[in-house]
């Protein structure tokens, strides 16, 4: 059996002491499309992102991503091959320009990431996409300060530039809405639109407006299971995933 | 670009200093000071050691107590190569280099696994490990070390124990190799370097194989520290395990933070200080230590970019 394109979950299991946060969840996302998970607090959403990115080993499952099995492999190393994540709480370099943050994203995946004689001031093959990346989440009047002078609105579309900096075919998008308010929140729910198509999303979100908006598909993580995964008019109206989750918070 | 990680090199305060550098032992051979030539000597040697470790504690976020163990590794390297026969600088400054790069191969191997408190005390415990190694070969002289019976040559006729010769064969070799820590900083690896000292969970999450950086960042230091180590085996003419002690690694400490870690001149200016401090003090009082304790304190609250940070500081 070959496997299909995209990233393949398999039964991932992960137990924290007693505790189990994730239950044989699988689930699958497709080149290019914006598939969303949401589920409770403490369903194993992003315990699911820190596996799945490399962060934390799972206990038992399979991760594939475009046919290559990747658990096993160390963060870095499935970043190369084309997955990388956001930070549900923004992780960026304080010390280092806005340019200088995205600059070093695009270093990493430059055959010289690791030379000790060119100076990076001056290379244009790093600065050139950095700064596409920032005009594209709408940071090009920003790039000259300082990555820690950012507001918390501008920090939230840094770390999704970093991310999507890396070049990554699939990006795992920890709860990019986070903390916005009603104008910044709109306007990375559009910047996310633009990036259907081009690069599949796994998203973790708590925003349902802007999960209905999004996805192409949805998946529902209760208990460290997927309890429903489908187009957003079917999970809207599943009865499992109306009385586990949507029941108490959207009615 | 608004950089400010970018080390300039503003080409007039370089050019002075190294100037000055350079007609220092013709001044004091002029007003008869040839003494000091020696101090100077020691004073250079000191500022490499110490600009190595502060490529890890400034640059690397590494905060490292066993520094001192790459110095011993690079100073016994040259002794004993002099003792086998091997008189040629050439070969044991490189070779003392090499010592040291192996030495922090291994320990960095180990150590950077892990993090924070842990990497201290780790790095430490191989440093002392180290000590009690070289303290217990009868084959470099237990407690009393090795003598060298003469410096390491350069040939084309220059002798070494021409004070003002080893000077500038040692400003050489300083000059050129601060001028190659500019560079490294300044380009990719030094980047990713600075970059993983104040997140490196992100640098990992972009793709950089973090563990792999700071140990190649390790062993650059180590080699560094191993040639200043063979350069102070050459000056003493004499090598003994005190310089592998822990308090020799806390010395170098004192000098980073003193002169400015994460400051490019920081551990120059911190080797300096210290130094002079110790010889112009030392015919007054027997009390240097407390005296530069006091400084230590006065900087670390006051000025925590160091000396090298405080005109910065002081122009705001």
């Amino acid at each position: 059996m070959t496997a299909p394109p995209g990233l393949q979950v398999d039964g991932l299991r992960k137990r924290f002491g007693g505790v189990s946060a994730l239950d044989d969840a699988s689930l699958a996302v497709k080149p290019g499309e914006l598939h969303a998970l949401i589920g409770p607090n403490g369903a194993g959403k992003t315990t699911l992102i820190q596996l799945v990115s490399g962060a934390e080993r799972a206990d038992a499952g399979r991760i594939v991503l475009d046919g290559a099995v990747i658990d096993g492999l160390p963060m870095h190393r499935r970043v190369a091959l084309g997955l990388a994540r956001s930070f549900q709480i923004s992780s960026v370099f304080p010390a280092f320009t806005v340019l200088e943050n995205v600059a070093l994203a695009i270093q990493a995946r430059s055959r010289a990431r690791c030379a000790v004689w060119r100076p990076v001031a001056g290379q244009a093959a790093l600065f050139e996409p950095a700064r596409r990346v920032l005009d594209v989440v709408g940071l090009g009047a920003r790039s000259d300060i300082a990555a820690g002078a950012l507001s918390h609105g501008e920090r939230r579309r840094l770390e999704i530039g970093l991310t999507v900096a890396t070049g990554a075919r699939l990006l795992l998008l920890d709860e990019p809405l986070a903390g916005l308010g009603p104008d910044e929140s709109a306007r990375v729910v559009a910047l996310l639109r633009t990036f259907k198509g081009q690069a599949g999303i796994l998203l973790v979100e708590h925003d349902m407006d802007a999960v209905f908006q999004l996805a192409d598909r949805i998946s529902v993580l209760v208990h460290g299971r997927v309890i429903a995964s489908g187009v957003p008019q079917a999970i809207r109206a599943h009865p499992e995933v109306r009385r586990a989750y949507l029941g108490e918070s959207t009615a | 670009m608004a950089s400010t990680l970018h080390i300039g090199l503003r080409p007039l305060p370089t050019l002075v200093l190294v100037a000055s550098l350079v007609l220092l032992p013709v001044v004091l051979t002029a007003v008869d000071q040839p003494f000091y030539i020696v101090l100077a000597s020691r004073v250079l040697i000191y500022a490499l050691i110490a600009s190595s470790l502060n490529l890890l504690i400034g640059y690397g976020g590494m905060v490292s107590l066993g520094h001192a163990c790459f110095v011993g590794a690079g100073a016994y390297t040259t002794a004993v190569l002099v003792h086998a026969g091997i008189g040629s600088a050439w070969l044991a400054w490189p070779a003392a280099a090499l010592a040291g790069a192996v030495l922090a191969a291994m320990i960095g191997a180990v150590s950077l696994r892990t993090r924070g408190v842990y990497f201290i005390m780790i790095t430490l415990a191989f440093a002392q490990m180290a000590y009690y190694v070289v303290v217990s070969l009868r084959a470099l002289g237990g407690d009393d070390g090795l003598v060298l019976p003469r410096r390491t040559g350069y040939g084309f006729g220059l002798d070494p124990h021409a004070d003002m010769t080893f000077y500038y064969a040692v400003l050489g070799v300083v000059v050129l190799l601060m001028a190659g820590l500019r560079r490294l900083l300044n380009a990719p690896l030094g980047r990713a370097l600075q970059a993983i000292r104040d997140n490196d969970v992100r640098m990992e999450a972009i793709g950089f194989p973090v563990f792999r950086i700071q140990l190649a960042g390790f062993v650059i230091a180590g080699a560094t520290a191993g040639l200043g180590g063979g350069l102070l085996a050459d000056l003493n003419q004499q090598v003994s395990p005190s310089l592998l002690h822990w308090t020799q690694s806390g010395t170098l400490m004192v000098m980073v933070i003193l002169g400015g870690a994460g400051r490019f001149l920081g551990g120059v200016l911190g080797a300096a200080v210290l130094l002079l401090a110790q010889e112009l003090f030392s015919d007054v009082t027997t009390h240097t230590a407390l005296g530069i304790g006091l400084v230590l304190l006065a900087v670390v609250l006051f000025a925590p970019a160091g000396l090298a940070g405080l005109w910065r500081q002081v122009a705001r």
